[in-house]
C-alpha cells in the first residue's frame, strides 16, 4: 500500500505519482490521505491501480478514469468522475451536481444521493446511485445505463438520446422526449447485473424503465410554422 | 464565480473565535474570487446603541475629528472606532437616521456599509488575506457572519461593488450568480423609497429582501418570494440581527454546501471552506436543494 498525504505532498505530485503508474505496475493499492475537499483528486489514470481517498473531495475527483478503482470514503464535489472511460469510481456519501457527466465507460457507483444533473450527456458510462438524483439527470444521455435506487428530481432525461434509466422509486417529472417504457427481461438482466456490481440488494423487479420517445431525433416538417 | 462562506453559532462558547473561523474559510475561498472581498459580522448588542460602518477611500482626512463633528450635528455623543479604511460610529439608539444625513453634508464621500445595532460590514478591494489583515477579521467574536470573494461579472471592481450588500438595518446579503431583471427591479424598489446606491445585481436582491420585510414579511417569508420575483442565476446567504437564511435558484448551478453540528450552521461555497471548522467530521454536510428556503434563528 501506498500512502499519499496531499496535504504535505501537494496535488501535482500526487497526480504525477497515480498518472505515472504502467499496466502492469506491482504498485497497485494507493491510499490518499488529508484530501480536505481538494479539487481534481486522481484524475486522468490509466493502469489498473487502486485508488482509495480517505474523505471528501472538490470539484473533478476522478476524471477522465481509465482501468483504475477510485473509492471515495466521503462525499464528492461537481463533476465526480466525470468523461470516464472505463475503470470504476465509488463513492460512499453524497455526490454534487454533473456527477458522471459525458461519461463514455466504466461503472458510477454513489451510495448516498446525487444531486442535480446526474449523467448529463453520459455516452456509455454505468451509473448507479443507491438514493436519489436531482433535476435534470440524464438530460441529453447518449447510451450507458443510470440506476437510481431512490427518487429522481424534475425533468429526468430532458431530449434523451438512447441511455436506459432505472429508476425505483418517484419521477418527479419527465424531461422533453423521455417516457416510460416496458421493462423486458434483458433489461431486468442488465440491472441485476448493474445492482450487483454496485453492491445495491434492490430487487430489478422493482425499478422501471424510462427512455427515448424519439420524437426529437428528426426536424418535423409540420412545425415550421412555430420557427 | 465569486466564493460565500457562512457561520452560524449556536454555542456560545465559540463566539470569541467567530472571526477567527470566518477568516480561515474566507480565505480557503480565495481562488474563487480573488478581485475583492467583504465581511459582516454581528457582535454584541450593547443596549440602546446603533452604530453606522463607514468607509472612506481618503480615511485619514474623512475621520480626523468625525464623532465630535457628527456628535454636534445630532445633540447626542459618538464614539468612532477606526479600522484602517473603516470606521464604526456608534450612537444612542434611533439616532442613527439623522447621523446617516449628517454624514452625508459633513463627509460627502463617506459610504456607509452598514446600519444596525450589531452589524458592522467590512469589505474592500484586493486578496481576500490582505483584506482580512487590513481589518483584523479574525480577531472579531461574534453571534454569525457572512463573508464573500468576489470574482465580479456584472459591474465594476470597487469597494461598493464588493460584497456583502446592506440595504436594510443588521440585514447584508451575499451572492454567488447574477441577476437579470436587477435594471427593472431596481427603478421599481427605488420608487418604493428602498435605498439603492449601485448599479449591482447583488445590492437589488438585498434592497428586495429589505423592501419585503420592511411589508412584514419574515426573513424566510422574504426570500421564499424571491424565487418567484428575481430571474437569473442565484445562491444567496442573508444575514438578519439574529437569522441567517440560505437559498438557491431553481437551477442551482452555483454551487453550496452546509454543515450543521450542535455547536454552528456553516456555509461554504464548497467543502473545502469547511474543512477546519471543529467536528466537521461527524457534522451533518448537505447540499441544499434548489428552490429551498433554509433559515436559522436565534
Amino acid at each position: 500500500m501506498q500512502t499519499i498525504n496531499l496535504e504535505a505532498d501537494g496535488l501535482r505530485s500526487m497526480n504525477a505519482a497515480l498518472q505515472g503508474q504502467s499496466t502492469d505496475t506491482n504498485q497497485t493499492s494507493w491510499e490518499i490521505v488529508n484530501p480536505k475537499g481538494s479539487h481534481a483528486i486522481a484524475v486522468g489514470l490509466d493502469a489498473p491501480i487502486e485508488v482509495t481517498v480517505k474523505g471528501s473531495t472538490g470539484y473533478y475527483c476522478a476524471g477522465m478514469n481509465k482501468q483504475a478503482t477510485v473509492h471515495i470514503n466521503g462525499s464528492a464535489g461537481p463533476g465526480v468522475a466525470e468523461n470516464m472511460m472505463s475503470g470504476t469510481v465509488i463513492v460512499d456519501g453524497d455526490a454534487s451536481q454533473y456527477a458522471g457527466a459525458t461519461g463514455r465507460g466504466g461503472l458510477l457507483v454513489i451510495k448516498g444521493n446525487a444531486s442535480s444533473r446526474c449523467g448529463i450527456s453520459m455516452k456509455g458510462i454505468d451509473i448507479v446511485v443507491h438514493g436519489n438524483i436531482g433535476h435534470m439527470s440524464a438530460f441529453m444521455a447518449q447510451s450507458g445505463n443510470l440506476v437510481v435506487c431512490g427518487d429522481a428530481g424534475d425533468a429526468l432525461g430532458d431530449s434523451i438520446y438512447e441511455a436506459r434509466l432505472f429508476v425505483r422509486g418517484s419521477v418527479k417529472s419527465l424531461g422533453a422526449d423521455c417516457i416510460e417504457k416496458e421493462m423486458r427481461p434483458e433489461h431486468i438482466e442488465i440491472l441485476r447485473d448493474l445492482l450487483e456490481k454496485a453492491g445495491c440488494d434492490a430487487k430489478p423487479e422493482e425499478f422501471k424503465r424510462y427512455g427515448s420517445a424519439r420524437q426529437l431525433y428528426n426536424f418535423k416538417i409540420d412545425n415550421a410554422g412555430a420557427y | 464565480m465569486c466564493g460565500i462562506v457562512g457561520l452560524f453559532l449556536k454555542d456560545k462558547s465559540l463566539e470569541p473565535k467567530l472571526g477567527e473561523m470566518l477568516t480561515d474559510m474566507l480565505i480557503t475561498m480565495t481562488d474563487r474570487g480573488p478581485d475583492s472581498a467583504g465581511i459582516a459580522i454581528y457582535g454584541t448588542d450593547a443596549e440602546n446603541k446603533t452604530k453606522l460602518t463607514v468607509q472612506s477611500g481618503n480615511p485619514d482626512a474623512d475621520f480626523a475629528g468625525l464623532d465630535t463633528a457628527l456628535a454636534a450635528e445630532i445633540g447626542s455623543p459618538v464614539t468612532l472606532r477606526r479600522k484602517d479604511t473603516h470606521a464604526v460610529l456608534e450612537m444612542n439608539g434611533g439616532l442613527d437616521e439623522s447621523a446617516r444625513l449628517a454624514l452625508s453634508m459633513l463627509r460627502p464621500d463617506v459610504r456607509v456599509m452598514s446600519a444596525g445595532d450589531t452589524i458592522e460590514i467590512y469589505k474592500e478591494v484586493g486578496l481576500p488575506k490582505d483584506v482580512a489583515t487590513r481589518f483584523e477579521l479574525s480577531k472579531m467574536s461574534g453571534t454569525h457572519g457572512i463573508g464573500h470573494t468576489r470574482m465580479a461579472t456584472e459591474s465594476a471592481v470597487t469597494t461598493l461593488g464588493a460584497h456583502p450588500f446592506s440595504t436594510g438595518t443588521d440585514q447584508c446579503l451575499v451572492h454567488n450568480g447574477s441577476l437579470s431583471n436587477h435594471n427593472s427591479l431596481r427603478r421599481r424598489l427605488k420608487r418604493e423609497g428602498v435605498r439603492i446606491e449601485t448599479e449591482n445585481d447583488t445590492e437589488v436582491g438585498a434592497a428586495y429582501l429589505t423592501w419585503k420585510m420592511r411589508n412584514g414579511a419574515t426573513l424566510g417569508e422574504a426570500l421564499e418570494s424571491s424565487l418567484d420575483d428575481l430571474d437569473g442565476f442565484f445562491t444567496f446567504v442573508v444575514g438578519t440581527k439574529d437569522g441567517f437564511g440560505v437559498v438557491r435558484d431553481p437551477i442551482a448551478c452555483k454551487p453550496a454546501v452546509m454543515a450543521e453540528t450542535d455547536q454552528y450552521v456553516a456555509f461554504g461555497s464548497e467543502y473545502r471552506a469547511l474543512v477546519n471548522l471543529p467536528g466537521i467530521e461527524t457534522a451533518r454536510v448537505w447540499e441544499p436543494e434548489p428552490a429551498t428556503v433554509y433559515f436559522w434563528n436565534h
